[in-house]
C-alpha cells in the first residue's frame, strides 16, 4: 500500500508537470494578443509596452518564464494580467462554494443512480425499467445551460419556490441550502442518467454470474442475492465513472452550472479567466483541476482494492 | 461435526415413499425462435443414501432436470409442469419464498465450475456463514464462523481454522469445489444435486471430489444426483443411471444394467467413446456421428433417429420408456429395436459401440 502510493505520488507529479508544460505552451504558442499589450492598456506608447515586458519577463526565454509562473503559482503569489487580483486567493476562496456544490450533486447522482440503475436491472424488460430508460435518456440528453435557465424560470421566477441565484456560505444553513437546491439538481441530472445505465448493464451482466446462481441455490432471499451478490459486484465500473466526475467537477469542471447559477466557485473563475484569455489563471485552475482528477483517480484504485479482493494494489500498478 | 438440530434430516414421506420423486417433470423455455422443451416428461424416484447419475451431451436437458428441482430455471420465460415432491412435498407449486428455505437446507447443489461458483468479493468463511444464517438468523456470526471452518475441516481442507478467512481466489480449484460440497453440507441436507462436479477439474483432484462425494453419501445417508457426462464418473460412485438425450430420458437402469447391457443405441454410443484399458487400444475413439437435436426441431419420432445407423420403420413412431427385458421391470429404455436384436449389433470388434472407430 504505501509503495502504491509513492508510486502513484511520483506519477501524480509527472501528470502535473506534464500538464502545465502543455498549458504554457499552448497559450505562449497560439496567443490572441501579447499579455504586455494588454496590461499596460489600449493607448499605450511602445516604451510602457517594452516597460511591462521587462517587468513581467515576457521577454525572457520560455523556459524561464515557465518556471516564473510554476514559482509564482506554488507559492500563492500569481496575480491575474488583467485585474492584478491574487488568483490563488481567488481560487481558494471559490473551493467552499465549488465544494458545496459538487458534494451535494455528488450525493443526488450517486443515490439516484444507483437506485435508478438497481431498479431497472431487478425489473429488466419491464415497465419500470423502460420508464427508467427514457428518463435516463433524457437526463443524458439535456443540455446544463438548457435544464439550468429551464429550472431558473419556473423554480424561482414563476412559483418563487427557490431563491434567485447566487451562492450563500455554509455559516447560514437554511440559505445555502435553498441557493444550492436548482445547482444540485442540474449537475447531478447528466450523471444520474448515465450512472443508471451503466450500473444497469453492469448488473445485467454480473447476473449472469455463476456465484448469482450459487447464492440462490444456498437459499438467499432474491433481494439479498441482489444487494449482496449482484449490486456489490456492479459497482466497480461506477466506481471508476465517479473518480473521473467528480475530480473533474470538482476541480472547476462545472463551469456551465456555476456560470448559470452565479456561484461564485471555481468553475466561474475558469469561465472567467478563459473569456479574458488570463493566462496566469488558465494556468492555475488547470493545474488545480489536474491536481482533483489525479487524486481521485488514486483514491479510486484505493476503492478497487476494497471492492474486489482479487486486485492487489502493488501489482495493479506495476 | 456439529449439526443444527433444528434442521434435522428430512425421512422419507408418510406411508414409505421415496425421499424425492420427480414424475413427468416438463421445463419449456420460451425464445425468440419459439418454445424450446428442454425437458420433456422426466421421471424418477431417489431414495434416502442413493445415488443417481443422469448422463447425456450438453442440450440433452440434465442440467435443467436438475435446476427445475429446486425452482432455479423459474422465471417469466419458462414453464414448468409436473411435478417434485420431496419427503412428499409438492415442490413445483411452492412459493417462491417457501422454496428459499429448501434450497441449500433441504436439498443442496453444487455447480460444474468451481472456479466461478463462489463470489470473488467474499471469503469462504463468509459464503458459508451467509449460507448458514439464511436458514436460521438465530445462529450468532461467530459460531456460524466456527461452523464454516468445521465444514471446511470436514471436506478436507486443511489448516481450515485459517483457510475459511481466505477469498476464493486463494483456493485451487479442487478446493473450492470443497468449499462449495462444504457449503452444500452446511445445514444437513437430504439430498445433494451434484452438476458436473468434476468437469472443471483436473483428473487426480476429480477422483478426490468424487470420493468425498461418495463418503458423504455413505456416512450421512445423503442421497446423491450426480449429473454428468462421464461415464468413467458415474462408474465410480452411481447406483442408478438415467441417460437423457433430447430433453427425455432414453434409458435408465441400474449401474449394471446401462454398462453390461445398455438397450439403447445412444447408450452404446456412449460407452463406446469411453477408454478402455482392458481391450486393445482403437486408431481413433469410435464418436457418435452428427451433433445433438435442436431442442426447437426435434426430429419426429425417436428423436435419437438421424445420428442412429440401426433405424428402421417403426423409428417414425415416438417410443415410450418402457422395460423390454423380461424380469428387468427396473430396466427401462426407449427403443424399438428387438433386445435380441440389440445385442448382436452393439457388440463391434469386441467392444460396445455405435460404430466402428475410424
Amino acid at each position: 500500500m504505501a509503495r502504491f502510493l509513492v508510486r502513484r505520488l511520483i506519477g501524480a507529479i509527472a501528470v502535473l508537470f506534464a500538464i502545465s508544460v502543455l498549458v504554457f505552451l499552448i497559450f505562449n504558442v497560439v496567443p490572441a494578443t501579447n499579455p504586455a499589450q494588454r496590461i499596460a492598456g489600449k493607448n499605450a506608447t511602445p516604451q510602457l509596452i517594452k516597460n511591462v515586458e521587462e517587468e513581467w519577463g515576457f521577454n525572457k526565454s520560455l523556459p524561464a518564464q515557465y518556471w516564473t509562473q510554476m514559482k509564482l503559482i506554488f507559492t500563492g503569489k500569481v496575480v491575474s494580467y488583467n485585474s492584478h487580483i491574487n488568483i490563488d486567493k481567488r481560487i481558494l476562496e471559490g473551493i467552499p462554494a465549488t465544494a458545496s456544490l459538487c458534494i451535494g450533486a455528488a450525493i443526488i447522482w450517486l443515490s439516484f443512480g444507483i437506485l435508478f440503475g438497481y431498479l431497472s436491472a431487478i425489473r429488466a424488460g419491464g415497465l419500470t425499467d423502460r420508464v427508467l430508460t427514457v428518463v435516463a435518456l433524457i437526463g443524458i440528453s439535456m443540455p446544463v445551460f438548457w435544464l439550468a435557465s429551464i429550472l431558473l424560470y419556473y423554480f424561482t421566477y414563476k412559483i418563487e419556490l427557490f431563491p434567485p441565484s447566487g451562492y450563500k456560505p455554509l455559516s447560514e444553513p437554511r440559505e445555502w441550502f435553498s441557493h444550492l437546491i436548482l445547482p444540485w439538481i442540474t449537475l447531478a441530472v447528466l450523471f444520474v442518467g448515465f450512472y443508471s445505465r451503466v450500473l444497469r448493464s453492469s448488473m445485467l451482466d454480473v447476473m449472469n454470474e455463476d456465484y448469482v446462481r450459487t447464492a440462490r441455490a444456498k437459499g438467499l432471499s432474491s433481494r439479498r442475492v441482489m444487494t449482496r451478490h449482484v449490486l456489490r459486484n456492479s459497482l466497480i465500473p461506477i466506481v471508476t465513472l465517479f473518480g473521473l466526475d467528480f475530480g473533474a467537477v470538482i476541480g472547476g469542471g462545472a463551469i456551465v452550472t456555476e456560470y448559470m447559477f452565479n456561484i461564485e466557485g471555481v468553475g466561474l473563475f475558469t469561465a472567467e479567466a478563459l473569456k479574458q484569455q488570463d493566462f496566469p489563471s488558465i494556468m492555475a485552475v488547470a493545474i488545480f483541476g489536474a491536481f482533483f482528477i489525479v487524486l481521485f483517480n488514486t483514491l479510486v484504485d484505493v476503492a478497487y482494492a476494497y471492492l474486489d479482493p482479487r486486485i492487489r494494489l502493488g501489482t495493479a500498478a506495476a | 461435526m456439529s449439526a443444527t438440530p433444528e434442521t434435522a434430516p428430512v425421512t422419507p414421506g408418510a406411508g414409505g415413499g421415496p425421499l424425492l420423486a420427480v414424475d413427468d417433470l416438463r421445463v419449456g423455455f420460451a425464445t425468440e425462435d419459439g418454445r424450446l422443451q428442454a425437458v420433456d416428461g422426466v421421471s424418477f424416484e431417489l431414495e434416502a443414501g442413493e445415488v443417481l447419475a443422469i448422463v447425456g451431451e450438453s442440450g440433452s436437458g440434465k442440467s435443467v432436470t436438475a435446476q427445475t428441482i429446486i425452482g432455479l430455471t423459474r422465471s417469466p420465460n419458462s414453464h414448468i409442469e409436473g411435478s417434485v415432491r420431496l419427503s412428499g412435498e409438492e415442490l413445483t407449486t411452492q412459493s417462491e419464498s417457501d422454496l428459499q428455505s429448501v434450497r441449500g437446507s433441504k436439498i443442496a447443489m453444487i455447480f460444474q465450475d468451481p472456479m466461478t461458483s463462489l463470489n470473488p468479493v467474499y471469503t469462504v468463511g463468509r459464503q458459508i456463514v451467509e449460507a448458514i444464517r439464511a436458514h436460521d438468523s438465530s445462529i450468532d456470526r461467530k459460531s456460524a464462523h466456527a461452523q464454516a471452518a468445521e465444514l471446511l475441516g470436514a471436506v478436507g481442507i486443511p489448516d481450515a481454522e485459517r483457510r475459511v478467512d481466505d477469498y476464493p481466489h486463494e483456493f485451487s480449484g479442487g478446493m473450492r469445489q470443497r468449499a462449495m460440497i462444504a457449503m452444500g453440507l452446511a445445514l444437513e441436507p437430504s439430498v445433494l444435486i451434484a452438476d458436473e462436479p468434476t468437469t472443471a477439474l483436473d483428473v487426480t483432484i476429480q477422483a478426490q471430489i468424487l470420493h468425498l462425494i461418495q463418503d458423504l453419501n455413505r456416512s450421512r445417508g445423503l442421497a446423491t444426483i450426480l449429473i454428468t457426462h462421464d461415464l468413467g464418473v458415474v462408474a465410480e460412485v452411481a447406483d442408478r443411471v438415467l441417460v437423457m438425450y433430447g430433453g427425455k430420458v432414453v434409458e435408465e437402469g441400474t449401474l449394471d444394467d446401462i454398462f453390461y447391457d445398455p438397450q439403447h443405441p445412444y447408450t452404446w454410443g456412449l460407452l463406446g467413446s469411453l477408454t478402455r484399458l482392458d481391450q486393445p487400444r482403437p486408431h481413433r475413439l469410435p464418436q457418435i456421428s452428427g451433433a445433438p437435436p435442436s431442442l426447437l426441431n426435434l426430429p419426429k419420432g425417436c428423436a435419437f433417429r438421424p445420428r442412429c445407423p440401426h433405424e428402421f420403420a417403426k423409428c417414425a413412431e415416438v417410443p415410450g420408456l418402457e422395460a423390454r427385458l423380461p424380469g428387468e421391470p427396473g430396466h427401462r429404455d426407449r427403443c424399438w429395436l428387438p433386445p435380441e436384436q440389440k445385442r448382436k449389433l452393439r457388440e463391434i470388434g469386441g467392444r460396445i459401440g455405435l460404430e466402428e472407430p475410424a
